[in-house]
Order: C-alpha cells, then structure tokens, then sequence
C-alpha cells in the first residue's frame, strides 16, 4: 500500500473550535506546508495553530503529492 | 485486336523527351510515367532488372551526419516515395515513452514536461541501438499486461533538478542565470542510468545522450524542483512523430530548363534575373555561333547570350514564362526519374545510414510480400 493511506485517528477529538486550540496531543508527525504569503515552509503538528511562523500569514497550502505519477510521453 | 507490329526502338531524343514532365505558365504536362508495356505500340517496355542496373545511377552532392543531399536516376516515383516513406516513418529510433514523475512544482505541467521530454532527440552508441536493443512490444490497454522493461528493451534516464538563489550573485541581480541556479532546465541535465547489459554498448563516448544537449525543457524559479524518471524505448515514427529519426526525408524532380531560341543582349540579362543565382549564365556569343546561319545569332557576335548553367539550383518558380520577350524561346520542366533525395537526420544514425536502412525496410517488406504470395498459391 502507499505510504498516504488513510490512517483511523486513535484519539478522537471532540468536534468543534475547540479541537484546533485544545492541543489534545503536541506529538505526532510534523507536516511541512507552504506559506502562501511568503512560501516559507511552515512544519505543523496536530493542535498547532495555522499560522506561518515567519509572517503570520494564516493560509497555508500542502505540499505536493510524495506519490509518483506516470504519464505517456505523447 | 492490334495487328502485330515489329519490336521498335524510339530515337534517344525521343526517350529524352518522355523522361520530361512540362512545366506550362499556368498547367503542368505529362506528369504520370508511361514506361509501362502496351503504352507505345511495338515497344519493349517490360520490366528488367539488367536493364535497370545499367540505367539506375546515384550521385552523391553532400553527406554530412546531419544532412545528406544526394540523386537517384532512372526510379520511378513509386519507389522514390516508398523510401522517403519508411525514411519518416519506419525506421526504430530511441526516445523518451514513460515518465515517472515523482516531483515538479515547476509551473510546467506534469503532462506537458511529459511531452517535451518524449520530443528530445537522443543518440549513443549504433552498435548497441541497432543490434542490442530491440523494439519494444507495448502491452495493449485493458490487456491486463505488465509494462516489461529488460536492458534490451528499455534505457532508463533520469532528471532531478533542483532551482536554488545563488548567495554569490550581486544584490539587485535581474538576470536568473546569474541571481539563481538551475533556473533553466535543459536536455544535458539528462542522466543516462546504465544497467545490465546497456554498460558494454553504451559508455564512454557511445552514452545515451541528448543530440542536442542546449534544448530548453522547463524555467524554474529556487524552491522549485524536478525529480523524474524516465524510460526511453525503440519506435518507429508512424506509431508517434518522436520515434522519426529524421527532421525532414524529401526529394524533389530536377528542373530542366531549354533554350529554344537564342535569348541576347538586354533580354539575357533579365531572363538571368528570372531565376536564382547560379542557374542562367551569361556568355558572350564567339564567331563561330555567328557565323552559323539560322541558328539566331548572326550579326550579334560579341553580346552576351543566356545560357543554362546548373538547373539544380532553380525553383521552377516559373517566372520567365510570365514575360512577353521568353514567349516561345524557353521550355520549362522536370526531368521524372530524376529524383533529388535531401534527408535531414536528427542525430541519432547518420543520414547516410538512415537511407541505407530504409533500403533494408523496404527490402524486408518485399520479401514479406513474397512469401505471402507464394503461400496464398499453395
């Protein structure tokens, strides 16, 4: 299987604002995303706060696909 | 039926006067052979391959690996045609077939990269394309079957560029090859993966290479990258332009200008104007031309009158047949079984070797036909 399938989230948290703010667990993987203000990487961890840490910039975009695409050179 | 009529023999001026197609102001003459048997009555014309042999000539004028021009006399078109065919479209040529892409956040798009990639021109070692690698089957979609790649099949190639800001560069810095690295990406930045086999055919000198090392692929700005794989098979043009191992394969007719009547003086000079350089000489008329009666020269000993000097180099553009002062004194045409071959080769085989293979192509096919027919009769 590919290394981005779906994993069942173990701690469940309760929906709602308060589930980004609550910081249920400040462990887990880091995800790198991309400023869209100033392209920065931005590592994030589940809880953190969406916001680059360089400009404060609040939207961030995910990083492309690590899965290989094949195309026909046609 | 025809009363029998004893084998003839047209006069040579006869049989030169078929070889020509007649190129009119406004209409094009004679343009379909006619050295077929029954066309001219009491006349051989069956075809023989000693005949042939004697009459079929090639004059060689350039080959270069790039570009080769060169004549085969005494063909008939369908032939001539057959071998700029294959020349285009029958010959196995490596390029570019499957791309893995596993990166490209250049602005270039997964599919276009794919595509540009596919049209570069590649050359190596042509012991080792011609006699090692083999065509590649391709499994046929909904098939089930698995793409198979082995070192005979299949050269694998990859691209992992990556655009980065240069600190040494000046502050203020506009120009992007200078304030970044990699910002252009090109076909050297290609790198031939050997494996198996490929080493003993393709190393040193005779790696796979881009022909054409400076060919542009994609822009990038830093933080940009390119990582892609890619597997390079052998194809033939007709499944895809890629696989033509030519730029262009034509041939043309050679012109053939006459002069039916002298052309002196002023005219001369602008029936000379009325095609390319190189193609109608001017020469003064000697004594000898003036002193001969009828002939159109008399009293005008010492002008200079036209003459042809290398029809090759016209374009039958037809423009002399345009002015009233020609009318009548000039016959434009093409000569039919003189066929002006030009190829172009991309690099990969020289243009020589290109047409030598498609002699082989055709020759293949012939004995295909052959054996085909001789099982149908069974």
């Amino acid at each position: 299987m590919s290394r981005e399938a779906y994993q069942v989230p173990t701690a469940v948290p309760t929906p709602g604002r308060d589930s980004f703010q609550t910081n249920l667990s400040g462990d887990g993987p880091a995800i790198n995303y991309l400023c869209g203000d100033c392209n920065a990487k931005v590592p994030l961890k589940r809880g953190d706060p969406i916001r680059c840490k360089e400009c404060g910039h609040r939207v961030l975009y995910k990083e492309r696909t690590k899965r290989m695409v094949q195309f026909e050179a046609r | 039926m025809a009363p029998y009529q004893a084998p003839s023999q047209p006069s040579q001026e006869q049989l030169e006067r078929r070889r020509l197609v007649g190129v009119n102001a406004e209409t094009v003459t004679d343009v379909s052979s006619v050295d077929f048997p029954g066309h001219y009555p009491g006349e051989d014309h069956s075809w023989d391959a000693a005949k042939f042999r004697d009459n079929f000539q090639v004059k060689f004028y350039q080959n270069d690996p790039l570009e080769s021009s060169f004549s085969l006399i005494g063909l008939d078109a369908s032939v001539a045609n057959a071998f700029r065919r294959i020349l285009l479209s029958e010959i196995w040529t490596l390029a570019i077939e499957y791309v893995f892409v596993y990166n490209n956040t250049s602005i270039i798009q997964d599919e276009v990269l794919a595509q540009r990639l596919g049209l570069i021109p590649f050359k190596g070692n042509k012991k080792g394309l011609r006699d090692f690698l083999r065509p590649y089957h391709k499994p046929e979609e909904g098939s089930g079957e698995k793409i198979e790649g082995y070192d005979y099949n299949t050269i694998i190639l990859a691209l992992k560029i990556e655009c980065t800001r240069n600190d040494q560069a000046a502050r203020g810095e506009t120009n992007p090859h200078k304030a970044y690295h990699n910002a252009h990406v090109y076909a050297k930045d290609i790198v031939f993966k050997p494996y198996g086999e490929q080493t003993k055919y393709f190393s040193g000198e005779g790696a796979i290479q881009p022909t054409n090392p400076d060919i542009l692929i994609a822009k990038m700005r830093p933080g940009q990258c390119i990582d892609v794989e890619m597997h390079a098979v052998m194809g033939i043009g007709s499944d895809h332009a890629k696989f033509s191992p030519v730029a262009t394969a034509s041939y043309r007719l050679l012109p053939s200008i006459q002069i039916l009547k002298p052309i002196i003086g002023k005219d001369a000079k602008k029936f000379a104007a009325c095609f390319p350089q190189g193609v109608i000489d001017l020469e003064p008329v000697t004594k000898k031309d003036a002193s001969k009666k009828g002939s159109g020269f008399e009293g005008h000993e010492g002008e200079m009158k036209a003459v042809v000097k290398d029809a090759m180099k016209d374009t039958v553009s037809r423009e002399c047949l345009r002015h009233k002062e020609f009318e009548g004194k000039v016959k434009l045409g093409r000569v039919r079984d003189h066929f002006i071959f030009s190829i172009e080769s991309l690099g990969q085989f020289d243009s020589e070797e290109l047409f030598i293979e498609s002699i082989q192509v055709l020759r293949k096919k012939c004995l295909a036909l052959k054996e085909n027919l001789s099982n149908m009769v069974r």
